[in-house]
């Protein structure tokens, strides 16, 4: 990586500084802008100040369904894991799993907003005047037969087991995907991949040293890892399939072809399966319908109910301003 | 007060002289300095009641999290749902120095032998609640925990700083949420406005009931663990809620609300305190369901718990044999 444009991330490091002064006004707080926070909390533009002109010999088309697949892919995972939140085995995989839930929802966003400034034609029309910006639309405008996520992130969810594999699974493919998609040619996509690299890192370790504890753990926890991980290994396929736009983009130089992924993730996980004493599951790919899948659009039964759910105060307000 | 000291080398009263002139000298004790049996019992029962409250305070608003209508309030939401869970775990971090363990409070929580604040016995029932919330219930919440920050305890005093910090940022992002809500459509105004109907009450029963009905305020501000009494808490939040309102372009449900220039303060209606003690007792709208989300949860959540400790074992066992 030579040029690493940055985004602004806020890592937080709350409470580094708190001062002993004056408590006594309970909306002091309201008037200071402390750095501190989530990122994507405070009142920016996701891509404030962000060059993001299509790079030269680049189809802005492709870039832009590239990064919605991508993008689809953080939404609906993040979306997923945020419904642990207040129901986790304890406090602090609550805080972790929540963690994981904002750092794929910060992706989301700016991926999401990365696809409308390449192709504006992207993103739903609403009433003239409307001031829901364009990672709103795409997020809470769009059909559920529109978004183009692969099937793995808009799995139900099932036990804590379930939820560490398959976060183990998501990061392990996503990360080998993001680490060679740090040198997009698209500055956009680089910045996004330098971000998320760090931010999945953590992730796959997270889930790697809880797939280890469960099956290390009880013979109870075992047998619910082994049976997370039988569910959810149909799935495992679909994530190194190439779609047309990836085989595009990947030729422009701003995409990733998961395919040339797949054996340094597929080892990576062996690694973590050798030191947890279990096995690869063996099981059939789920099929799709003709042929398509997730990146075409093509769904489980669960993403509609996820997305009726997830959409239905934003279109309640089409012309509401939050 | 922070030399340790050997209780067979003093006598009862010379301990509670000492004990004494710390409270007068608003120095603070620490958990290892002797205290009263009865002081340290009224304070497991504050800070546990306290950390229930945020840990189950997680899920009036996490009702609202997968349907936030925009990404950026979406993460704001998570991020703030997610520092609840945090501050729950210092709270309990604070109870564990006066000799309880983090289980043991949470069995006594879901056996409904401890208390956590009542307001989160109320329903939230739309996205607006999310604002209204932080703007009224956080803001009432940090009128209530500011003084705590000078509390006698020492962890729950520094618990209660870094508490107050983060409740005033998710303050002024309620507050914020509602003022751009009102800039909005009519619809949005009008979902303010009953969301705050609904809220203004609640929020003034969170002082506590009328002082000459509070058993417990006088001994507990002569220990320094209270230091304001509730009827004066509740004029304090009643005196700062009132230009906020005007600002946001919302009125408060109360006919008898209005300035007293001889007094210097609002006068404000008396709350429903036979609704407070239904609510408190056990018959709120929402009583029964948040104990029984918790119940579940941590139940559900027996087995993630069992293995890692299991795991711990073998591990500890696995490296005293290298």
């Amino acid at each position: 990586m030579s040029n690493e444009p940055s985004i602004n991330v806020d890592h937080d490091e709350a409470g580094a500084n708190i001062e002993h002064g004056d408590h006594e006004n309970a909306y002091s707080g309201l008037l200071v802008n402390d750095a501190h926070w989530a990122f994507g909390t405070d009142f920016e533009d996701p891509l404030a100040g962000v060059d993001t002109t299509v790079p030269e010999g680049v189809d802005p088309k492709d870039l832009a369904a590239y990064c919605l697949m991508l993008g689809d892919d953080a939404l609906v995972f993040s979306q997923r894991i945020s419904e642990w939140c207040s129901n986790a085995p304890d406090l602090e995989e609550d805080i972790a799993l929540a963690n994981i839930a904002l750092d794929l929802l910060g992706q989301s966003r700016l991926l999401l907003a990365r696809a409308a400034a390449a192709d504006p034609g992207l993103v739903p029309q609403l009433p003239e005047g409307s001031p829901v910006p364009d990672e709103d639309r795409l997020a809470f405008f769009r059909e559920d037969l529109q978004f183009r996520n692969v099937r793995l992130a808009e799995v139900p969810n099932g036990d804590f087991a379930e939820a560490v594999a398959k976060i183990l699974i998501y990061s392990t493919w996503r990360l080998a995907i993001f680490e060679r998609l740090q040198s997009s040619r698209d500055s956009v996509l680089s910045a996004i991949a330098v971000k998320g690299v760090k931010e999945m890192t953590y992730h796959r370790d997270f889930a790697g040293r809880w797939v280890l504890t469960l099956a290390r753990g009880t013979d109870e926890s075992k047998t619910r890892l082994l049976s997370a991980l039988d569910g959810l290994w149909p799935l495992w396929e679909e994530l190194f399939e190439t779609h047309p736009t990836e085989a595009s983009v990947a030729a422009a130089g701003i995409g990733v072809d998961p395919a040339e992924v797949a054996d340094e993730a597929g080892v990576i996980l062996d690694q973590v399966f050798a030191a947890a004493g279990i096995d690869r599951p063996e099981r059939g790919v789920l099929a799709g319908v003709r042929g398509k899948k997730g990146r075409d659009g093509l769904h489980t039964e669960a993403l509609s109910k996820m997305v009726a759910d997830m959409q239905v105060v934003a279109r309640q307000y089409p012309e509401g301003r939050w | 007060m922070t030399t340790q000291v050997n209780e067979n080398q003093f006598d009862e009263a010379q301990l509670e002289g000492q004990f004494a002139s710390t409270i007068k000298a608003k120095d603070r004790i620490e958990p290892r300095d002797w205290m009263p049996e009865k002081y340290r019992k009224t304070l497991v029962r504050q800070v546990a009641q306290h950390a229930h409250s945020e840990i189950i305070g997680m899920q009036p608003e996490g009702n609202w999290i997968s349907r936030a209508p925009s990404l950026r309030r979406k993460a704001i939401l998570l991020a703030k749902v997610q520092d609840e869970a945090g501050h729950g775990l210092y709270l309990y971090s604070a109870a564990e120095t006066l000799g309880t363990t983090r289980n043991e409070l949470t069995e006594k929580l879901i056996a409904g032998k401890q208390k956590y604040s009542s307001i989160f016995n109320y329903p939230t029932l739309s996205y607006t609640d999310v604002g209204t919330i932080g703007w009224l219930v956080d803001g009432a919440a940090i009128c209530n925990q500011v003084p705590l920050c000078r509390t006698s305890f020492g962890p729950y005093c520094r618990a209660m700083i870094r508490v107050c910090k983060e409740e005033s940022f998710h303050q002024r992002q309620g507050y914020e949420l509602l003022m751009t809500m009102m800039r909005g459509t009519d619809e949005q105004r009008a979902s303010v406005q009953e969301s705050v109907n609904r809220f203004w009450w609640p929020s003034l029963m969170m002082f506590g009931p009328p002082d000459d009905d509070s058993p417990n305020t006088e001994q507990s501000m002569e220990w320094g663990i209270k230091t304001h009494t509730n009827d004066e808490l509740r004029q304090k939040f009643v005196d700062m809620s009132v230009p906020q309102a005007e600002a946001l372009g919302v009125t408060f449900p109360d006919d008898g609300l209005k300035w007293n220039e001889e007094r210097g303060h609002y006068d404000f209606s008396t709350p429903d305190w036979d609704e407070f003690w239904a609510v408190v007792k056990g018959n709120g709208p929402c009583n029964e369901q948040r104990l029984a989300h918790r119940k579940r949860a941590w139940d559900e959540g027996a087995w993630v718990r069992e293995a890692a400790l299991a795991f711990a074992d073998k591990s500890a066992a696995e490296e005293a044999t290298k």
